[in-house]
């Protein structure tokens, strides 16, 4: 199932921050709370994070391009990660995301142009006594060999 | 009679379909008539098995697996009549992998309801927390030294000094922050106890706030775990609603709160400082030591900082086990170790055992070799800043000095099999390019150092110059290992240096060749 996102809207984006700035250390909880309704992290929300938190601008940026995490705009309808890290390279991954690569027509960390699919590496899942693994919109999928990159791959072109 | 059947919800059973396994097994016992009661666990850590599941019976829970969503109808016609199946594994408990190991922080990992406390208490659970509200925080410390602990991230540092340090540093706040941030690659430890038996780390961490003076508490734990996530929140709202967390625990005077906070995907965030900067919402760039956290650690406050797996160790220590744990290992490693055996392994999984047993047991006789078939060429210990070892270093014994006596670590206790169509060259080229991007970019030998690593390797895998590029390398790995400040630069020479020491000759021509041949 495709993760479904409301569209930006800065009363709403306004909510979100409110929820939050009473935390220890708000700023990670807070960015991931827009992406998770927005899919991303809008740009009009940073200096209203920075003015909530009584940060700078300059810092609320630093952190939000520090993490590989946060993104600047709207994955694809489905994001399917693929762990690159040496467990899985040891066990067949790299061959595997190669033939993903060329199943989509896209490199890594890059989207289709008809936004379907967002291809990602991921520096492991955990799931490495079942390698290669992969994640597709937040499932978890291990053992991989080509028939099972094969569907993963048509299942994210859906 | 209703059948007890145990399903994990472990991510790693789940990746290879637990889910669809229960939902299978649910609709085939109404089928069938017949009631029965479904247990989401975590996992035994049999991983080559998985999705394994469990049928409660009067002589001990009966394994099935590997099992698919295909085999749920048969398997559960094989529970009910009690008869013989192809994926009939026997008696859980008598399973050999599982039978050699020596669970003491795993002991209740894919037995127990992770979200259940009941269920917990039932397996010994809170016994060890028990016991310490009942001593005085010197006599915990005492206990906790005794059993010899060392940080299971890694860095080993002795537990009980850590802890001592923080207890006697005086402030308004304290805090407890677990390092859930389990990056290294062939590691799974946290995440599985997270997922099996997160009460157990909840107790770890709440007898080190009572030991310390410390109130709040915080688990940082990895984006990638969303499964952790979800069982260790699950845990903290079962523990508060039974007591065991806020204020007043158990009836004492001592009042404890804990939070999960998410990271996100900075790999550099393991590193404790750069965690605790993450945790206070800024970038996870490394601070420089001293002040040791245990002195100015989260918003400058005094901090115990431990690994999952520390935390996971104590409450077996303070339920009156600090001898018996010490009493297994070898030198100045004591206690157990969870090792992981992932990547190109037949038997991969967790098995936790004391340390001194040595790499070679490990990768061929529990591990059991390859799953390709191929020969074993190189193993890498301790995540993308450990050694590669050859099979001529198989001897080294599972402890934290002689695998630095060998230019190795431990680190968190994973290993990761390669055969013999792995590339060291290729290896030692990601080694860096892994250093390059999850650089915090403070200090400059990882920043630039890496992205030149990738640059020279690149040269002596085209050939372009291999001696003197060789040299190059073993340069900037030695201003790497002194100059960096934490341990990504520090260590990133590892993998690069073993690579080029076991396996020269992936690397071109050897220096010794060319010059006979000039």
């Amino acid at each position: 199932m495709a993760p479904v996102y409301e569209p930006w809207d800065a009363t709403r984006g306004a909510e979100i921050i409110a929820k939050h700035t009473q935390l220890e250390g708000a700023t990670l909880v807070i960015l991931h709370a827009l992406q998770e309704a927005f899919g991303y992290v809008p740009e009009p929300a940073i200096p209203m994070i920075a003015h909530a938190l009584n940060l700078s601008r300059a810092e609320v940026h630093g952190v939000f391009t520090f993490y590989h995490d946060f993104r600047h705009k709207p994955a694809g309808r489905h994001v399917l990660k693929l762990c690159r890290a040496e467990a899985c390279q040891a066990a067949g991954g790299d061959a595997l995301a190669a033939r993903a690569e060329a199943k989509l027509g896209i490199s890594m960390g890059n989207t289709s142009a008809d936004q379907r699919v967002t291809l990602e590496p991921i520096y492991c899942l955990g799931l490495c006594a079942t390698a290669p693994s992969a994640m597709l919109d937040g499932r978890v999928v291990g053992r991989l060999d080509e028939t099972r990159i094969d569907a993963l791959v048509a299942e994210a072109q859906r | 009679m209703s059948l007890r059947i145990f399903v994990p919800r472990d991510a790693g059973a789940v990746a290879v379909g637990a889910d669809e396994l229960a939902l299978a097994l649910g609709s085939a016992a109404s089928e069938r008539g017949v009631e029965i009661e479904i247990v989401r666990t975590g996992s035994r850590g049999l991983y080559w098995l998985e999705p394994l599941i469990e049928v409660a019976t009067p002589q001990g829970r009966v394994a099935f697996g590997p099992a698919t969503e295909a085999d749920a109808k048969s398997i559960l016609d094989a529970m009910i009549s009690d008869g013989p199946h192809p994926l009939r594994l026997g008696i859980t408990d008598e399973i050999p992998w599982l039978k050699r190991q020596t669970r003491l922080t795993f002991a209740r990992c894919g037995v127990i309801d992770p979200r259940s406390v009941e269920d917990y208490r039932a397996h010994d659970g809170y016994k060890g927390l028990e016991r310490a509200l009942t001593l005085t925080s010197d006599a915990i410390l005492a206990d906790v030294t005794a059993s010899g602990l060392r940080g299971r991230g890694g860095a080993g540092f002795p537990t009980g000094i850590k802890w001592k340090t923080v207890a006697q540093t005086s402030a308004d706040q304290k805090y407890i922050v677990c390092n859930a941030d389990e990056g290294d690659s062939g590691t799974f430890a946290d995440r599985m106890i997270m997922e099996g038996d997160p009460f157990v780390v909840i107790e770890g961490m709440t007898i080190a706030g009572i030991t310390v003076g410390a109130t709040r508490g915080y688990i940082y734990i990895r984006s990638e775990y969303p499964h952790a996530v979800e069982a260790m929140n699950a845990a903290i709202s079962a523990a508060k609603r039974s007591g065991y967390l806020g204020a007043r625990i158990g009836g004492s005077a001592h009042s404890f709160d804990l939070e999960v906070r998410v990271g996100a995907g900075a790999y550099v965030c393991g590193e404790e400082t750069s965690l605790l900067e993450s945790l206070e919402g800024r970038r996870g760039i490394v601070r420089a030591k001293p002040p040791l956290p245990a002195h100015k650690g989260l918003f400058g406050k005094p901090t115990v900082i431990n690994n999952v797996l520390s935390f996971a160790a104590i409450p077996f220590i303070l339920a009156g086990g600090a001898k018996a744990y010490a009493d297994f290992g070898m030198g100045r490693s004591r206690g157990t170790m969870p090792i992981q055996l992932a990547g190109n392994v037949k038997f991969g999984g967790l098995f936790e055992v004391a340390f001194g047993i040595t790499l070679g047991e490990l990768v061929d006789g529990v591990g059991g070799g390859t799953f390709t078939g191929r020969p074993v060429r190189a193993v890498q210990v301790g995540g993308p800043l450990g050694a590669y070892f050859p099979r001529a270093l198989f001897d080294t014994p599972f402890d934290y000095e002689a695998f630095a006596a060998r230019d190795g670590l431990i680190g968190h206790g994973g290993i990761v099999v390669f055969d013999d169509s792995v590339d060291m060259a290729k290896q030692a080229r990601f080694a860096m390019e892994f250093c390059a991007i999850e650089s915090c970019g403070k200090c400059t030998p990882c920043r630039i150092g890496s992205t030149r690593g990738v640059e020279t390797i690149d040269k002596i895998r085209t050939g372009n110059r291999v001696p003197e590029n060789i040299a190059v390398i073993e340069d900037l790995c030695n201003t790497m290992k002194f100059g960096s400040l934490c341990a990504l630069g520090g260590f990133t020479p590892y993998p690069v240096m073993s690579a080029l020491t076991h396996f020269r000759e992936d690397f071109g021509p050897a220096p010794t060749r060319l010059q006979a041949a000039e």
